[in-house]
């Protein structure tokens, strides 16, 4: 890995998006939205405040998943990758570098919803709030890399936006949001127990309700994390240098 | 013979799905000379020339550019390659393409003005790339293959849609970083290219049908032309 090229990536990824001043608005006010709607939904702070918590690891998570599929799959059937296949910089110089952009959009826009829950919405919390910005921040990251692993199997931008349902509804449903974890049916827990978005969900819910760090709370940063890193390394497996 | 010749093809066999699009192609490129690649759309220009970049999965023969087996990490800088449809970010400036291309290569910054001022882009610096007319954007992206010091450069029909005069220019620079020692392979579809370069690679449906300078094409077949020269290379091939 070169530390030049990929501050460069991420350099001319952010520059790409200063030149796209609607989808910078679009992604950074869309969950803080979403969380506004949901709040007057419900009409209650209480249960906005039990809901809230998950939405907030959600929302990120599934948008930063859209747009990076998306944008990495433009790069991918666009030439300029091709280009940057010949030129001496590594696979994990490109993800990471992309990685890093879109963490800083992600880390924007959990911000601005953590801010606008906790101020006008009402959402109260017992643990430390930067705590509740670094799980959102990394779970937005996790939708970041699974957006990036997700684009290589898709051969067009229709088929990206379809792989939204397929990577992230299952992990919405799953997570704990709508039904606890521990009620599901056997196979149904399993399964929920190996989708990252139950950890940072389970993670969110922890540091809502208790100011303590306990060592499941560091497990479960610790699971959403690798499965981050895990994600754009299997991107870089998937990004070839030569092609059919 | 190795140590001159910039590129060397043998044999090289290339499938894309079913179809064998490259049948047992061979070739020698000389150092520092423009090497012309023609031959109507789809007789395989595009992918003999994404082989000596490397990006293109081969299934038997062998290409040595530059004394390394192409692909090779060690070329990566020695190479610059411009693909046939711009390789460029439409939404960015025209400089800022080439500072993120010239920060990946880590060629000096002060490459940057050169390469606009080579391919005659000054005045639209700052200008968006998908705001670019066809040939401001081809230009772009074959500023984006001339930066560092590439010893070989690899640009697939880099003319299309430019004015005459412009087109002429191009070429006169071509020529020029030839006699600096740079080695060209320039593809195009258009014969009246073909005259402009020292040595020539006639293709027709994945193979060589010529390899050899324009002169003694025109002698070898007895035409006035090369659109001759070639017509005539491909009734005595499908003659024999």
């Amino acid at each position: 890995m070169n530390t030049s090229i990929l501050l460069a990536t991420t350099a001319r990824i952010l520059n790409q998006f200063r030149h796209d001043r609607r989808t910078v608005a679009l992604m950074v006010l869309m969950p803080s939205l979403l969380l506004i709607l949901l709040r007057f939904v419900f009409n209650s702070e209480a249960a906005f405040s039990r809901a809230a918590p998950a939405l907030l690891a959600v929302f990120p998570f599934a948008i930063m998943f859209i747009v990076t599929s998306i944008t990495t799959l433009r790069e991918r059937t666009t030439a300029t990758l091709e280009r940057l296949m010949t030129m001496p910089i590594g696979k994990l110089d490109l993800l990471f570098g992309y990685a890093l952009a879109f963490g800083v959009v992600a880390l924007v826009q959990v911000l601005v919803a953590v801010g606008i829950s906790l101020t006008w919405l009402g959402l109260s919390i017992g643990g430390s709030v930067w705590l509740l910005v670094v799980i959102a921040g990394l779970d937005a990251l996790l939708g970041t890399a699974l957006g990036l692993f997700a684009s290589a199997f898709a051969r067009t931008e229709f088929q990206a936006v379809q792989f939204m349902p397929l990577f992230v509804m299952p992990q919405v449903l799953l997570c704990g949001l709508f039904s606890p974890r521990e009620a599901m049916t056997p196979v149904l827990e399993w399964l929920s127990n190996v989708m990252p978005l139950s950890y940072a969900v389970d993670a969110l819910t922890a540091v809502t309700t208790s100011s303590d760090i306990t060592a499941e709370l560091v497990r479960n940063l610790a699971i959403v994390a690798a499965c981050g890193l895990l994600a754009l390394v299997l991107g870089a497996v998937t990004l070839r240098r030569r092609t059919p | 013979m190795t140590s001159s010749a910039a590129v060397e093809v043998t044999g090289l066999r290339v499938y894309r799905g079913k179809r064998l699009v490259l049948r047992d192609v061979s070739c020698t490129i000389p150092r520092g000379s423009v090497t012309g690649l023609l031959g109507p759309s789809g007789c395989g220009k595009t992918t003999l020339m994404r082989s000596v970049v490397g990006v293109q999965i081969v299934s038997g023969g062998s290409v040595t550019v530059l004394g390394s087996s192409a692909g090779s990490p060690g070329l990566r800088d020695r190479i610059g390659y411009a693909t046939q449809s711009p390789s460029v970010y439409a939404d960015l400036s025209v400089v800022e393409n080439l500072r993120y291309f010239c920060a990946v290569l880590r060629a000096p910054r002060s490459d940057v003005q050169r390469v606009i001022d080579e391919v005659g882009l000054g005045g639209h610096e700052s200008q968006l790339v998908s705001s670019l007319s066809g040939g401001e954007l081809s230009r772009t992206s074959l500023a984006v293959a001339l930066l560092g010091k590439p010893e070989l450069l690899v640009l697939d029909e880099p003319t299309v849609g430019l004015d005459p005069l412009l087109r002429d220019e191009l070429w006169t620079l071509f020529r020029s970083l030839a006699s600096r020692g740079v080695t060209l392979l320039v593809s195009s579809h258009v014969m009246d290219e073909a005259a402009r370069c020292e040595r020539l690679l006639l293709m027709r449906d994945g193979a060589l049908l010529a390899d050899d300078t324009p002169a003694s094409l025109l002698s070898a077949t007895g035409t006035g032309d090369l659109e001759q020269a070639f017509l005539h290379l491909v009734r005595a091939k499908e003659a024999a």
